[in-house]
């Protein structure tokens, strides 16, 4: 136990002292030009540029540029739906597999990518080529990160500008963030993957001999280099079934370690960065804070629940830790429960453990995560977008207390913001509670369960959270590849990323517009603990509100039944 | 409008070559140079014939091998074209019965007392599926069934589990843990 806190500590200070420097580049990246990288990256921008036939210096106002996403990003799912119904004529797919079956998949596939969820209704080593896991996947990891970075851009122009509709400029930002942040990032990672055990090649499958005599393949593939980016852009779709718990994507605890910083880097990045946008790094440290109390809060209930076990499985005179179904020995519980809570809190979704086989409350942990929509550090650019949501709606509220025009940065926060802010954080909800409440009543969505009792209920809300918080992960035992929930899944992924990047940049045009005012006494602080508190609270009494009947159904009615030993 | 598709169109042609066939085309070449090993899987070759991963978990059901964990991937278990976790819930009946009749078989198979301790890594299956190893404690119990199948003492398995047992990176990364193929292909030679 002493060990796991150990890792526990060393990882958020690790993670914040590589954040910090990575912060203070990005804000060089996309605010400035003079940084000495930039001379190194500026001629392959340029050819970029030039070969699409776009100005990067022409900004748009928010309409244009969530036009210019939004085309971006219906392309980039049409081609990945293409790449995987005809892989079968394309190269790279040694095992020769088909087309990947049916439509409906395809296009839950291609949604998923796009949307930065990367929920796995396929399974790669057993249906997708090379070519599909490089052309299609690998390429929408890179491209939906770099939109969602984009987007947090765009953002923070938007409330530090003054008197202006225009929040940047589409391409100038999606190229920037991929060719001088993610791709560099992403070939390191690669290295030091490779180094430690990550496969990375284009043979067919290897069949063995094994040592009692019978015949085993091992599926092979470019692993390690969608492995970087599967992590770094908080993606989350793993080239194997397994996931991260495949000793393929991540062999060593080492390997563990380094994903983990990957997955909460460039979201924690982006919050410095904007701290030094503001030209105040404490409304960053501020923001920073108050995601670290919240996950800290969070980690603690999953490795304290992980670690008391299921008591039914200590009364068989087995040895603790008894929660080890599903996870890996190289992790044991410390690794695996830190990874299940880091890959919540941002919208990863990749896994290192099955969450199915979580006890309930540790279950729980991940499922509440996602449902406050991943703001606790967040998916990269989606993380920092969502926490401002709930900034506003704080600054909002304790304007209302005391009776003053809420203001955030000096700029006044009036109707027209609060009605898109409160688009953003209701349609994801809805989206959540709506369409579980439908797949638990309806046949085509009890058929999939691998579980009866509370545990199946906890199945059907966390395909949905997660799919509406693009997260990706899975309580895996859900059959989720059926016509039913490849397109209500598939619905979901869309609203709750669309449901969020459009209010969210129609606040960012409207901020843009307006004067800022000077801090005077009564200008409530932003800076101060005072309002990390209050945020923190805020988050959890509106995630309470909203969620608690769903969650007191699932995982915590089955807690309590766990304990008395009743089993389904 | 037709301009912005157009220029969407190209941008998407342009970031797909980059990032789909550049990026890891190239990473392969490097990873082919640098790190053949690692890069093509961990092969295990003894006398010529590929035997295994090092990272892979195998099937071990006979007497005289040291047994992995339980396994759900494919249909007999560690299944490496198709890997899973069994994902059944704290309350599933299969679940906890699966692991009551394991804890017998062990328990059986080892000479164990009936309410000895079994470790749990032994009784319940890994996420993956394929995961190559099991805590000390769990090959230490099988140590002396080992012994008795290939005609050594327990002393000497002991001593091979000590030799295959990794140790925690960098002193706090991971646990301490046997690599069961490593630890079963030392027993080979050994006993050859």
């Amino acid at each position: 136990m002493f060990n796991d806190i150990f890792l526990f500590v060393t990882f958020i200070a690790v993670l914040i002292a590589m954040a910090f420097p990575l912060g203070n580049y990005m804000a060089k990246v996309f605010y400035g030009e003079n940084e000495k990288l930039g001379k190194l990256f500026l001629p392959i921008e340029k050819l970029i540029y030039r070969f699409a036939g776009v100005n990067e210096n022409k900004e748009m106002n928010w309409r244009q540029y969530a036009v210019a996403l939004i085309l971006f990003n219906v392309l980039g799912t049409v081609l990945v739906f293409i790449v995987q119904l005809t892989q079968q004529l394309l190269p790279f797919n040694p095992q020769n597999f088909e087309s990947v079956g049916t439509w409906y998949l395809a296009l839950n596939t291609a949604i998923s990518f796009m949307t930065n969820t990367n929920w796995q209704a396929y399974s790669g080593e057993s249906s997708l080529s090379y070519f599909t896991q490089m052309i299609g996947l690998t390429v929408q990891n890179f491209l939906s990160a770099a939109t969602g970075c984009a987007v947090a851009v765009a953002f923070i122009r938007g409330l530090t500008r003054k008197t202006t509709n225009l929040i940047g400029n589409f391409w100038h930002d999606l190229v920037r963030c991929t060719v001088r942040i993610l791709l560099p990032i992403s070939i390191l990672l690669t290295i030091v993957f490779v180094q430690q055990g990550v496969v990375q090649n284009l043979d067919a499958y290897q069949t063995v001999q094994t040592a009692q005599g019978t015949e085993q393949t091992i599926a092979m593939g470019p692993v390690a280099s969608q492995e970087a980016i599967k992590m770094l852009g908080t993606n989350g779709g793993g080239f194997f079934n397994a996931n991260s718990a495949h000793p393929f994507e991540n062999p060593t605890p080492l390997t563990n370690f380094v994903q983990m910083l990957a997955i909460f880097v460039v979201p924690l990045g982006l919050v410095f960065m904007f701290g030094i946008m503001t030209e105040n790094k404490k409304q960053g440290f501020a923001i920073a804070g108050a995601m670290i109390i919240l996950f800290v809060m969070m980690l603690g209930i999953n490795y304290y629940s992980e670690l008391n076990g299921n008591p039914m499985i200590a009364q068989m005179n087995i040895g603790e830790p008894t929660s080890m179904e599903g996870k890996e020995v190289r992790f044991g519980l410390g690794a695996s429960s830190l990874f299940t809570t880091v890959t919540t809190a941002a919208s990863c979704g990749a896994v290192n453990n099955m969450h199915d086989s979580l006890t309930p409350l540790g279950g729980f942990v991940p499922l509440l995560q996602m449902m406050l929509g991943e703001i606790v550090f967040g998916g990269a650019g989606a993380g920092f977008y969502g926490m401002m949501v709930y900034v506003m709606i704080t600054v909002f509220i304790v304007g209302l207390m005391v009776g003053r025009t809420p203001e955030y940065l000096g700029k006044k926060i009036e109707a027209r913001e609060m009605k898109w802010v409160m688009i953003a954080l209701l349609i994801p909800s809805v989206t959540i509670l709506l369409f579980s409440a439908i797949a638990s009543v309806v046949d085509a969505g009890l058929a999939g369960l691998n579980n009866d009792g509370p545990h199946g209920l906890s199945e059907i809300l966390y395909g949905f959270t997660s799919a509406a918080a693009n997260n990706g992960s899975a309580f895996a035992g859900l059959t989720a590849n059926t016509v039913f929930y490849d397109l209500m899944l598939g619905i979901a992924m869309l609203l709750g990323r669309f449901g969020v990047i459009i209010p969210m940049l129609a606040v960012a045009g409207s901020m843009a517009e307006k004067k800022t005012a000077p801090i005077s006494l009564g200008t409530f602080e932003t800076t101060s603990i005072t309002f990390m508190v209050l945020l923190v609270g805020i988050i959890l009494i509106v995630g309470a509100l909203t969620f608690l009947p769903a969650l007191s159904l699932g995982p915590i009615v089955e807690h309590v039944l766990m304990l008395q030993g009743i089993t389904f | 409008m037709l301009k912005e598709v157009n220029s969407a169109i190209r941008m998407l042609i342009l970031m797909t070559v980059v990032l789909g066939v550049i990026y890891p085309l190239g990473m392969t070449g490097v990873a082919q140079v640098i790190f053949p090993e690692q890069a093509n899987g961990s092969l295990i070759y003894k006398q010529g014939s590929l035997v295994g991963s090092k990272l892979i978990g195998q099937n071990f059901s006979s007497e005289g091998y040291f047994h992995g964990r339980p396994s759900a991937a494919g249909d007999d278990g560690y299944d490496a074209a198709s890997s899973a976790g069994s994902n059944l819930g704290p309350t599933s009946k299969k679940l906890l019965s699966s692991i009551a009749e394991r804890s017998e078989q062990i328990r059986l198979e080892n000479g164990l007392a009936e309410n000895a301790i079994v470790p749990s890594d032994l009784v319940t299956a890994s996420g993956s599926g394929l995961d190559p190893h099991i805590t000390v404690a769990a090959a230490q119990i099988q140590a002396q069934r080992v012994a008795k199948a290939r005609n050594l003492t327990e002393a000497q398995t002991l001593a091979l589990i000590e030799k295959n047992t990794e140790n925690p990176q960098i002193g706090f990364l991971g646990e301490k843990r046997v690599n069961v193929l490593s630890l079963n292909l030392a027993l080979d030679e050994v006993t050859k």
